[in-house]
């Protein structure tokens, strides 16, 4: 999940036109949206989409898999890059060439659009791809699973929250927060459903890879070793736990804030173990949703490949690690010199 | 079939449906263990007699693999009971509660969803024009009302649940809950009869509607079978 931003004008002008709007500064157009002492002339045209993130026009024209852990923007404040000196590739001529947008008019060798005058910058939360093509957990997951899942349902929530968070009080919120406050102890507002599925659906994708499963490596098998006594009783007890869910929900593997610990537990819809200050470490999405296509109504197929084949070990170890550093799990062993 | 009259707890289901052409599979498992046990009742009609509305994939998937396992846990979530009831366990016996709950609301609705649906050929999608479309004119004001209020309770419920039109016994009036996970209607109101039950659980409709469920709403109104819903609408405000 990404935050982006989208900035409201004046009806995008067609390419070539030159706007009604006095800036004809060279400055890039990002620069200008955060620079208080400019007047800000951006126009949403200059993004193919009013979803897609300047930066990620700048990185990627197409939607690109993102590496494992990328995030573009998570807080929504204004940036603290210095943009001066970036140039844009534009989205709207989905060509990295730079050519003069008018020619009678320029001999600006960057690229611009003219643009009516910004009224409003507004933030949303974006979709964020899987860290591996839709393909490539075949055969235990089809690509057309993934399509519908990550494509439909996924985007759906991503969707369906923007629409919510424009007009309500909890607009600018980083996910995390959105999911604590919107839990409400148990009572859920409406957001609640929406932000917590997107949260859960990006960290399913990252927890699966191609090829995974197995063993876990070392530091994290000994955890599991510590918690569960061994292996083949955590997979037992995960695979169990799966079973037993009523409903749609989700299995977790999680580092106990309190215990100290390593547990598994399910729960319904969309909870997540967030909102009760523990960190996830494994999600596994228990919604027929997730496996009807492929497994029909064989769920213990689903959960014993998915912990043979897809699981992701080096998401966990990562995640271990970093909730290593709010849960003091033991005596750091020091090496002697 | 005496045989599973005395030993299944149901109310039996009609075998109308048996004629030579019939390919129903007839899966009654019949546990003549205890008296308490349930069986899979048959289906009405045959698996692809919905189409196109609803595939015979799913609807045999649905009745062999979900509805079976409903009842299969059930009965032995029953003879557990029975121990723990006689032992005197009461630990055990409270736990054992949400699997009854969750496999014995599965068959019930499962049971009362097979009635509540018919084949276009056999009358399925027609209206009522007895007293329960009279009855449903006063309350919803008109049978799309009925239908759009139905289709948007159904499609805004999370998860996995069920949506009802249901009587309530004590004012007659009708009304339109929706009923988490396998909860039975009666969870929502001890007077509540259901007279219809739409299944929203993804495997009802994920193999052919994929994820637009709102679809699957609309489309499930031409199989639905109102003479059902009006039978035991008129036998209730008798």
């Amino acid at each position: 999940m990404d935050i982006y931003v989208k900035v409201s004008g004046e009806t995008p002008p067609i390419r070539g036109r030159r706007g009604a709007s006095s800036s004809s500064s060279p400055l890039p157009l990002f620069c200008r949206a955060f620079s208080s002492h400019r007047s800000r002339h951006l126009s949403a045209a200059a993004f193919k989409s009013p979803w897609r993130s300047p930066l990620a026009v700048l990185f990627s024209p197409q939607q690109k898999p993102l590496p494992l852990g990328f995030s573009i923007i998570t807080q929504l404040k204004p940036l603290p890059l210095d943009l001066s000196n970036i140039n844009l590739l534009c989205s709207l001529c989905s060509e990295a060439s730079r050519r003069p947008l008018c020619s009678k008019t320029t001999k600006q060798k960057k690229h611009m659009h003219q643009f009516g005058k910004a009224t409003k910058v507004f933030a949303y939360y974006g979709l964020t791809s899987p860290p591996y093509k839709l393909d490539a957990l075949e055969p235990y997951l089809s690509r057309r699973t993934l399509e519908l899942h990550w494509g439909g349902i996924h985007r759906g929530y991503v969707d369906k929250l923007n629409e919510q968070i424009a007009k309500s009080t909890l607009y600018g919120c980083t996910m995390e927060e959105l999911i604590k406050t919107t839990f409400n102890n148990g009572n859920p507002l409406p957001e609640y459903n929406n932000a917590a599925e997107i949260w859960n659906h990006d960290f399913f994708w990252e927890s699966m890879q191609p090829n995974g499963g197995k063993l876990p490596p070392g530091s994290l098998l000994q955890q599991i070793e510590k918690d569960f006594g061994s292996y083949s009783n955590f997979r037992d007890e995960f695979v169990q736990s799966a079973m037993k869910l009523f409903g749609s929900g989700w299995v977790w593997l999680a580092l106990k804030t309190n215990e100290k610990k390593l547990t598994i537990f399910r729960t319904s819809n969309a909870v997540c173990p967030l909102v009760w200050g523990d960190i996830p470490i494994i999600g596994l999405d228990m919604w027929e949703h997730a496996y009807y296509l492929d497994y029909k109504d064989d769920v213990s197929k689903y959960v014993n490949d998915f912990m043979d084949h897809l699981i992701s070990w080096h998401s966990a170890t990562a995640r271990m690690f970093r909730a290593q550093a709010f849960v003091n799990l033991g005596e750091p062993k020091i090496p002697v010199a | 079939m005496a045989l599973r009259a005395i030993f299944s707890k149901k109310t039996p289901v009609l075998a109308s449906g048996f004629g030579a052409g019939s390919r129903c599979l007839r899966s009654g498992l019949c546990q003549a263990r205890g008296v308490a046990a349930v069986a899979l009742p048959d289906l009405p009609y045959d698996y692809s007699a919905l189409e196109p509305t609803i595939s015979g994939e799913i609807m045999r998937l649905h009745h062999q693999k979900h509805h079976q396992t409903y009842v299969a846990n059930y009965n032995n979530a029953l003879e557990q009971l029975e121990t723990a009831v006689a032992k005197g366990d009461a630990p055990a016996v409270v736990r054992l509660q949400s699997a009854i709950k969750f496999n014995g609301g599965g068959h019930i609705n499962h049971s009362i969803f097979w009635k509540n649906l018919k084949p276009v050929n056999e009358g399925g999608g027609e209206p009522p024009h007895t007293s329960l479309g009279w009855a449903i004119d006063t309350c919803f004001g008109s049978m799309e009302a009925l239908v759009q209020k139905m289709n948007a309770e159904g499609a805004a419920l999370q998860g996995s649940g069920w949506v009802w039109l249901s009587l309530d016994k004590g004012s007659k009036k009708l009304t339109v809950e929706t009923t988490a996970n396998q909860d039975p209607l009666v969870s929502k109101g001890a007077n509540f009869v259901p007279l219809l039950g739409i299944d929203v659980w993804e495997h009802a409709y994920y193999l052919q509607y994929k994820n637009v469920r709102p679809d699957y709403l609309k489309n499930i109104w031409k199989v639905i079978n109102w003479k059902y819903a009006s039978e035991v609408y008129e036998k209730e405000t008798a």
